[in-house]
């Protein structure tokens, strides 16, 4: 059946300073279809959508919608054009009422060149009722949860005759029963002509709601199919493997069956994300945590380092039992987090390489509260030549440093505190190959200390490489270990899909 | 470094960097040039005299203001903190009138501190909340009239207004040279001072590093608080008098302004104790200027816009 082509992406090149982000994509969507944009953080999604809504400018490439080209320079041009997009982060007004916000900049006029509440409230009335959604729309929008929000930001696009509407992770932060009504409102949409581009990390999702799948790997199309065509397993392989092997295993097979226990987490729950997980560490060991992007990794690493309190579940330390308040009683007891994202949790960007270093360290080169700057200076110097960091000076900013050089600072910061357990989240995204080796190099060097590492990865590569052992995660639950050889790529590909279909169900809370 | 290395880019960076000394040079330059009398010792003394309150609100306002917040309410603590220490005077003697000046400053302060810390409440809605309410206790305490330091201690309190260090100087050197000097260990050598800029520039970050927000936050608005008190009892001891319903008007945007001028970021961060010091010299040497040249007051006002203005211009941060 030949596809009634609306949006035709072509050649889409986009450049940031030093990344490539966008290599040349090709993106079709036909009229009327649901189709789904799939891809780990930084495969280029989002800068392929911002591109076509206006908020970049492509660099290459060209875009036809609906039979003719078209360049939008902004969000406002694009849904002009009938390009609305529902973000994850609703650009609604909380405060304004539900009519109001459906008619949020183009409020129609009575005779009297004032606004013409009546209509607005009558329109919204027809508008969400054909979508099946029946609410007050004279109270405020926040009176209602995220679902009800998401309804109106739908109906408000659909309102604005739109023809294609983008839902960038419109599930994230829905219940089962929401979801559903979310999909009945797809369904209609797609009854009416209007094309749908859903990105989603929940796989079951994809495959009930959607036709078409464009999957995005590293800035490059890695596949254009037919939901129908494949399954759960192909899909993750598109999305996460084959990878080009840059490094080699350097580990033999697991030997630490009789090592002592570091950590210990078990039956986790925490909000949607962890859903009665259980993990435990041992000394040296590396212990890799993979699944897709959403599957409750960083939330997991968070709740261990009690930047996050779990709603129930155990946390042991050496054995005991703990209830980590906040990041600093895990830190006393020697557990160190290098977050996922550097720029928003890591660094703090002003402040130099130095006083990043020694941030959590200063307690312990303080004499009554003033720090020793000869200590200090002494620590610095020796991080900066084991870590090879380069840095013009210690008393640079450290967002003048490039990502490799921060996230080394980052490593040092724990590192000079002498840890029992690192916790890296994505420790070399964004990386150069170099300092990746570097990276991975000195994890190795720890673990061959005795201290543990928890590392989170969306490269099964680099787990492949580097851990001892892997638990496989998926919405929130542990699905499975590999030890020592067994672990590679497809083996972790393979645990990922079998669990699909009723997980999902009956996985969520509520 | 060596001066062949440098860029354009570090030229201009180290030119924003001491844009407020720059600023403060080239005023000194015109005076000497326009005003009549200006290059004399006379001038100087003048000029710190003057600067004291400024100055002395201004350290505790560099502190809140590189946490990100800010507090208005420092001119409302100054009053409080005058009235309480003067009105106590003949009953407690001087020590003691301090101590419970101080004392009715650091409330305040505790009450920003857990608002902001603990609640996370906005900072300028807090702030501007006491700013209301401590005027209102600061004039209750003395029925809203003046009150007039007069009795057998009275000159122990007068004289941290008016004595003369070696004959010469006036005494308010003494509460600027260790205002500042606190401010700038705090900041530079402590723990805290570390702690403060982290949460300032990256709160998720510093919570991240195991520092915590609420403690910190709470430091910082007592310190201003202590600082708006201290400024309040010095004046009151300069003019012998304290005035619940004026003393401290408009404190806390003189204050504000220094800072501004100084450099700090107004969203946190790096705080520029020295370019504080800097700001409340500029805001001085224009009423100075302007005084002394007989010109109308309303002048020096619209100077000090065009002045703020154009230092948070120069000093903005496009690499952001």
């Amino acid at each position: 059946m030949a596809r009634d082509i609306l949006l035709e992406m072509k050649g889409i090149v986009k450049n940031f300073p030093g990344v490539r982000a966008l290599k040349g994509v090709d993106f079709s969507v036909a009229r009327g279809e649901v189709h789904a944009l799939m891809g780990e953080n930084g495969a280029g999604k989002s800068t392929l959508i911002k591109a076509l809504t206006g908020i970049y400018t492509k660099d290459e490439g060209t875009i036809r919608f609906d039979g003719r080209e078209i360049n939008p320079r902004s969000t406002l041009e694009a849904q002009k054009e009938g390009i609305s997009t529902i973000y994850q982060e609703l650009n609604l007004s909380p405060f304004q009422t539900v009519y109001e916000n459906m008619f949020l900049g183009r409020e129609p006029r009575n005779s009297f060149g004032m606004v013409d509440r009546k209509t607005m409230i009558q329109e919204s009335l027809r508008i969400l009722g054909e979508l099946g959604i029946h609410v007050d729309v004279t109270k405020p929008l926040l009176s209602y949860g995220t679902a009800v929000q998401q309804m109106v930001a739908i109906a408000r696009a659909v309102s604005v005759d739109a023809k294609l509407v983008i839902m960038d992770e419109p599930t994230s932060s829905l219940d089962t029963k929401e979801v559903e009504v979310l999909f009945g409102v797809i369904r209609k949409l797609k009854a009416k002509g209007i094309a749908v581009i859903f990105i989603s990390h929940r796989l079951d999702e994809i495959f009930e709601i959607c036709e078409h799948v464009t999957i995005l790997k590293d800035g490059a199309l890695a596949g254009e199919m037919r939901v129908a065509d494949i399954d759960q397993l192909q899909l993750i392989s598109y999305m996460i493997g084959g990878e080009a092997k840059q490094l080699e295993r350097t580990k033999g097979d697991y030997e630490l069956q009789s090592a002592p226990e570091v950590a210990r987490m078990t039956d986790i729950q925490q909000g949607m994300r962890l859903n009665g997980i259980g993990i435990d560490i041992k000394k040296g060991e590396v212990l890799g945590l993979a699944g897709l992007l959403g599957s409750g990794r960083s939330e997991l690493a968070k709740v261990l380092f009690g930047a996050m309190q779990p709603d129930e579940g155990e946390v042991f330390w050496m054995d005991k039992q703990v209830h980590f308040k906040s990041p600093k009683d895990s830190i006393d007891l020697g557990i160190g987090f290098c977050t996922e994202d550097r720029k928003v949790e890591g660094i703090i960007p002003h402040l130099s390489v130095k006083e990043n270093m020694t941030i959590a360290l200063l307690p312990q080169i303080s004499k009554m509260g003033v720090v020793s700057s000869k200590q200090q200076n002494k620590i610095v110097e020796e991080y900066i030549d084991r870590l090879k960091i380069k840095t013009p000076s210690p008393n640079q900013a450290i967002r003048n440093l490039s990502g490799g050089n921060q996230q080394k600072v980052l490593l040092a910061r724990w590192l000079c505190m002498n840890p029992k357990l690192v916790i890296m989240d994505e420790p070399t995204r964004g990386i150069d190959v170099g300092a990746k080796a570097e990276i991975e190099a000195l994890i190795q060097e720890l673990a061959g200390q005795g201290i543990s590492v928890l590392m989170i990865s969306s490269e099964l590569a680099e787990l492949e490489r580097n851990c001892d052992r892997v638990v496989v995660m998926r919405e929130g639950r542990n699905l499975g270990e590999l030890c020592g050889l067994e672990i590679n790529q497809d083996a972790i590909m393979s645990i990922i899909a079998s669990a699909g279909g009723e997980l999902e169900k009956g996985g969520r809370l509520q | 470094m060596n001066k062949a290395g440098k860029t354009r880019e570090d030229t201009v960076a180290l030119l924003k960097q001491y844009s407020a000394f720059i600023l403060l040079a080239v005023m000194l330059l015109l005076n000497l040039i326009i005003t009549p009398n200006f290059f004399k010792v006379g001038t100087l003394w003048n000029i710190i005299t003057q600067t004291c309150t400024i100055i002395l609100t201004g350290m505790g306002m560099t502190v809140v203001i590189s946490t990100g917040g800010i507090d208005i309410s420092v001119g409302s603590v100054m009053a409080l903190a005058a009235v309480i220490s003067a009105k106590s005077l003949e009953t407690v003697g001087i020590v003691p009138a301090i101590f419970l000046g101080l004392l009715a400053a650091v409330i305040p302060g505790l009450i920003a501190g857990f608002m902001i810390g603990k609640m996370r409440l906005q900072a300028m809605v807090v702030t501007l909340g006491l700013m209301m309410g401590v005027r209102g206790a600061a004039r209750l305490v003395n029925d809203a009239k003046i009150f007039y330091i007069d009795g057998p201690h009275a000159s122990d309190y007068t004289v941290l207004g008016s004595a003369r260090i070696a004959g010469v100087a006036p005494v308010q050197m003494i509460p600027i040279l260790l205002g500042i000097f606190i401010t700038w260990f705090i900041l530079e050598k402590t723990i805290l001072g570390r702690h403060i800029q982290a949460v300032g520039d990256n709160r998720k970050s510093a919570m991240l590093a195991g520092i915590s927000a609420t403690k910190t936050l709470m430091f910082v608005y007592i310190y201003s608080s202590v600082f708006a008190g201290l400024a309040g009892i010095v004046s009151a001891a300069k003019i012998g008098a304290a005035d619940g319903n004026t003393l401290g008007n408009l404190a806390e945007l003189d204050a504000i302004a220094a800072v501004a001028v100084g450099g700090t970021s107004m969203s946190g961060g790096r705080a520029k104790v020295f370019g504080t010091v800097v700001g409340a010299l500029i805001m001085q040497l224009i009423n100075i200027t302007v005084n002394m040249n007989n010109i109308p007051y309303e002048f020096a006002q619209i100077f000090k816009a065009i002045i703020i203005v154009f230092a948070v211009y120069i000093q903005r941060d496009k690499a952001a």
